[in-house]
C-alpha cells in the first residue's frame, strides 16, 4: 500500500536500529517518553521494541484522551445520557471506558440511547433526524479531536440546530507534559512528542520543554520508520549534549501549528481553571470548556450535571503507569483483575492506553522474542 | 536493579496472567451486551459460561463449527448457525446466500459433504415481499450452487420495531464418508496454517455497504460454499488436522482457538497473510486490524507441516483458492498464545478481540 509500506519497510529499520545502537554510551540507560498514546500503539502492534537496545526504555506517557478521562466525568455522561429524550454520542473508544456504575457498553444494554458516531458531524445528523431529541455529544481528546467539536459546534450554530450540544471533556497536552516534568518520581531523558496534536498546535508550545528542562523534543510521525527515526534524532541529540525540538513529522506537522483550526477552538472554547485528570489530579488550565457565546451548546449549563469527584478505584495504578513511573506490567492489578474485557483503569480500556497495548501485543519476553524471531527467520 | 530480577518479575506477572486466562470463564455482566455477539472474548466466555454449562455433553464439549453423530455407522455433522446482517443486500451478496452458504461451510470445515438445509425466517411486519423474494431467489442459488435442498423450513412475523426487516436460521446436517478426524485440539508444533485466500474481504464490504463512513472501495463479500474447496485439500492431503471457516472475528480468532484447543504456540507471519490493497487501505483507515474482520468464504486448514506444499497446491487448483498461502505454523513455545511476526520485523501478541468493532457481520 503507498504511503504506508514505505513507513513500515524491515531493511530501513535494521539500518537505522544499528545507527540506535551505535550513540548509546555503554552503562548508560536511557528513558524515553512517547507522550502520545497513538505512539504507544504503534510500537506494540509492530513490535518496534524488538528493535531498541535494552539499555533504551520507552515509558508510555499520558496522551491517551480516553485514558486521561476521570470516573466523575464518565458518571457526569452517564447522568447525561439517561436523561429523558437524549441521545448521547460518542467515540467507540468512549464506550468501554468504566465509571463507577458500570460503562457506556453496560448503560446502553440497559435501555440508554448511547450511539457510537465517527465524526462530531455525525451527532449533528442525529440531531437533524430527531428533532424531538436532545442530542449530546461526549466530547473528547486532545487538540487533536477539538477542532472537529468547534467546527460541529459552529455549524450547529450556523444552522439554529437546538437540540444539540457537546458535553466538553477536551483537555490540553502541554500542562500535562509540564506536570510530568516537573513530578518528583520521574527521571526522563527526551520526548518523543505527540504528532497528531501538533498537526494543530505546531512545535513551539514545546520550546519550554527543551529551554527550561533541558530535554530534548522530537515531534514524531505515527509510522514505525517515523518513531525509530525520532528516536534517532533524539539520541543523537542526547549524544551531542543538545535540548532541542525537532520537527520528524515535517510532512504532516507545520511549525506554527494550523491556524484554521486553532482559531476554530478560540472561537468556541475557552480554558478552564482546572480539570481533574485520571490518576494525575487536577492541573491548572489543562482543558477546555465551551465559550458562554456559545452557551446554548453547552450540555453543563442546559441539563444539571452531577459533577461528583469519583476516587480511583484503590487497586488501579493507572496514575504511575501514566507519569511512566511503573510498567503496565508492574500494576498490581494489570492482567488478573484489570483485563481489556473487564477493565479497571483508563489504561486499559483504549487500544492507545498502555496497559492495553502492553496486554494485547506486548505481553511477553523480550528473550523470548529474539528466540522467535530467530527460529523464524531460520 | 539488574535487568535479570526486572525479567523475573515480569515473568512471575506473566504467569499470573497465564493462570486468570485459565479459570473457568464467568460472565459478569449483568445484562447481555453487543460484546457478547462479536465472535471474540465476550462471546467464547458466553458460551463456556451460560450454554456449554448448561448443555454439557460429549458432542458439544469440542466447540467445533459442526457436532460429529454416529448413526448405525454413518457419521453425520450437524450445524446451526442465524443471520442478522445490516443491510440485507451487500456488494457480492445478501442476508440469503450467506445464510445457505455459512451453514454450508460449517458442514464443510467438519469434512462432511453437506446435503440437507432448513430455514427458519423471522420476518418484521411491513418488510417488503419483494425484498423477500430476492432473499429466497439468492438462498436457492446458493443452495444449487453448493449441491443442498433446503428440506424444511419455519416462519414467524414479529411487530413492527422487533427485528431488522429479516432475520434467518439455518441448521444443516451433512455426511461424513471420508475417514477422517478433524478438530483443532489435534494441532500439533511443526504443523502448517494455511488460509485460503485473501483475509476480511466480507467484512469490510458491509462496513462500507452501511454507509455511515463516507468511504467507498471497491471490495465485494467473499461470501462462497466452502465444500468443494474442503472436498480438494482432504482428496491432497487426507492428514488435514483441522478446517475452519474465519467468520466473526476473522483469523484471529481462529488462531486463538487453535492455540488454546491444542495447547500449542501458534506464530503467523503478517508478509504471509493475503490482504486486498482495498481492504487493508480500508482497515487503515478506521483503525481495524483485518486479522479481527469477518471473512465468509475463506477456510482456515492446519495441515502437518511436511503435507503444506500439496495442500496449498491443491487449494490452488480451485477457483475459490488461487491465493492461499501458509501464513505460519504450530510451536512449541509458550502454549495458548498466538505471536506475529510484523512485516515492519518485530512480534507481539494476536490476542482474542475484546469489544465489538462491527456488530450484526452476519
Amino acid at each position: 500500500m503507498r504511503f504506508v509500506d514505505e513507513f513500515r519497510d524491515a531493511d530501513k529499520a535494521h539500518a537505522l536500529a544499528a545507527r540506535i545502537a551505535a550513540l548509546c554510551e555503554p552503562g548508560r540507560q536511557y528513558k524515553l517518553m512517547e507522550v502520545c498514546g497513538g505512539h504507544t500503539h504503534t510500537i506494540y502492534k509492530h513490535g518496534l521494541e524488538d528493535y531498541l537496545p535494552e539499555s533504551i526504555t520507552l515509558v508510555h506517557g499520558p496522551g491517551c484522551p480516553v485514558c486521561v478521562i476521570p470516573m466523575g466525568r464518565v458518571d457526569d455522561a452517564m447522568h447525561l445520557a439517561s436523561q429523558p429524550d437524549v441521545i448521547m454520542t460518542s467515540f467507540g473508544d468512549m464506550m468501554r471506558v468504566p465509571g463507577s456504575k458500570g460503562s457506556f457498553f453496560d448503560a446502553k444494554a440497559q435501555g440508554t440511547d448511547i450511539r457510537m458516531v465517527y465524526s462530531p458531524l455525525d451527532s449533528l445528523k442525529i440531531a437533524r433526524q430527531n428533532p424531538d431529541k436532545r442530542v449530546v455529544f461526549m466530547a473528547i481528546g486532545f487538540e487533536t479531536t477539538a477542532p472537529s467539536t468547534a467546527m460541529t459546534m459552529l455549524r450547529a450554530a450556523a444552522e439554529g440546530l437546538t437540540n444539540f450540544s457537546v458535553f466538553c471533556n477536551h483537555v490540553t497536552i502541554v500542562p500535562a507534559i509540564k506536570a510530568i516534568l516537573d513530578s518528583p518520581d520521574l527521571r526522563l531523558d527526551g520526548f518523543l512528542g505527540p504528532g497528531h496534536v501538533s498537526t494543530v498546535i505546531g512545535c513551539r508550545p514545546y520550546e519550554f520543554i527543551a529551554r527550561d528542562y533541558g530535554k530534548p523534543v522530537v515531534v514524531a510521525g505515527f509510522e514505525p520508520l517515523d518513531i525509530l527515526q525520532s528516536i534517532y534524532m533524539l539520541m543523537l541529540q542526547l549524544s551531542q549534549g543538545r535540548s532541542e525540538v525537532e520537527n520528524q513529522y515535517s510532512r504532516v506537522v507545520p511549525w506554527n501549528g494550523n491556524m484554521v483550526a486553532l482559531a476554530a477552538i478560540a472561537e468556541t472554547m475557552e480554558l478552564r481553571p482546572y480539570f481533574e485528570w485520571r490518576g494525575l489530579g487536577f492541573i491548572s488550565q489543562s482543558a477546555l470548556r465551551v465559550r458562554e457565546k456559545y452557551a446554548a451548546l453547552d450540555a453543563e449549563l442546559l441539563f444539571e450535571v452531577p459533577g461528583v469527584r469519583v476516587a480511583d478505584p484503590k487497586a488501579c495504578q493507572c496514575g504511575e503507569v501514566l507519569k511512566g513511573v511503573l510498567k503496565p506490567w508492574e500494576c498490581k492489578v494489570f492482567g488478573t483483575a484489570c483485563t481489556p474485557e473487564t477493565p479497571i483503569g483508563t489504561c486499559m480500556v483504549s487500544p492507545e492506553g498502555a496497559c492495553a497495548a502492553y496486554y494485547n501485543y506486548g505481553r511477553m519476553h523480550r528473550n523470548r522474542v529474539l528466540e522467535i524471531t530467530q527460529v523464524s527467520r531460520s | 536493579m539488574t535487568a535479570g530480577d526486572v525479567d523475573s518479575r515480569e515473568q512471575q506477572v506473566l504467569d499470573r496472567i497465564d493462570r486468570a486466562r485459565r479459570r473457568r470463564p464467568k460472565v459478569r455482566e449483568e445484562r447481555i451486551t453487543m460484546a457478547h455477539g462479536s465472535g471474540g472474548k465476550a462471546t467464547h466466555t458466553l458460551i463456556e459460561a451460560i450454554f456449554l454449562d448448561a448443555f454439557r455433553n460429549p458432542l458439544l464439549e469440542p466447540l467445533e463449527d459442526s457436532a460429529q453423530l454416529s448413526f448405525n455407522g454413518s457419521r453425520v455433522a450437524l450445524t446451526t448457525d442465524s443471520y442478522v446482517v445490516s443491510p440485507l443486500f451487500f456488494p457480492g451478496g445478501d442476508i440469503g446466500d450467506l445464510a445457505v452458504n455459512g451453514t454450508v461451510n460449517d458442514l464443510s470445515v467438519a469434512g462432511a459433504t453437506p446435503l440437507y438445509l432448513s430455514a427458519g425466517f423471522i420476518l418484521e411486519e411491513g418488510f417488503p415481499v419483494a425484498d423477500l423474494n430476492r432473499v429466497t431467489e439468492s438462498m436457492r442459488d446458493a443452495a444449487t450452487a453448493a449441491g443442498v435442498h433446503v428440506v424444511t423450513g419455519d416462519t414467524k412475523v414479529v411487530q413492527r420495531g422487533k427485528a431488522d426487516g429479516c432475520y434467518i436460521n439455518t441448521a444443516g446436517i451433512g455426511l461424513i464418508e471420508r475417514d477422517v478426524n478433524l478438530g483443532v485440539a489435534r494441532a500439533r508444533p511443526g504443523d502448517a496454517i494455511i488460509v485460503s485466500g485473501p483475509i476480511g474481504d466480507h467484512g469490510v464490504t458491509i462496513m462500507l455497504a452501511r454507509g455511515e463512513l463516507d468511504i467507498e472501495a471497491d471490495v465485494q463479500s467473499d461470501t462462497a460454499p466452502l465444500n468443494g474447496l474442503a472436498g480438494a485439500l482432504l482428496d491432497a492431503v487426507p492428514g488435514v488436522r483441522a478446517m475452519r471457516d474465519a467468520t466473526r472475528g476473522g483469523v484471529a480468532t481462529i488462531l486463538n482457538e487453535i492455540a488454546r484447543a491444542a495447547d500449542a504456540g501458534v506464530l503467523v507471519s503478517e508478509d504471509a497473510i493475503p490482504v486486498r490493497p482495498e481492504v487493508r487501505g480500508a482497515c487503515e483507515l478506521l483503525g481495524i486490524d483485518p486479522m479481527y474482520v469477518a471473512c465468509e468464504g475463506r477456510l482456515v486448514a492446519v495441515v502437518p507441516g511436511e503435507d503444506s506444499g500439496r495442500a496449498v497446491a491443491a487449494l490452488r487448483a480451485h477457483a475459490l483458492g488461487a491465493e492461499a498461502s501458509v501464513i505460519g505454523h504450530v510451536t512449541a513455545g509458550q502454549p495458548g498464545i498466538v505471536q506475529l511476526k510484523t512485516a515492519f520485523g518485530g512480534t507481539r501478541i494476536v490476542d482474542l478481540l475484546v469489544g465489538d468493532p462491527l456488530p450484526r457481520i452476519c
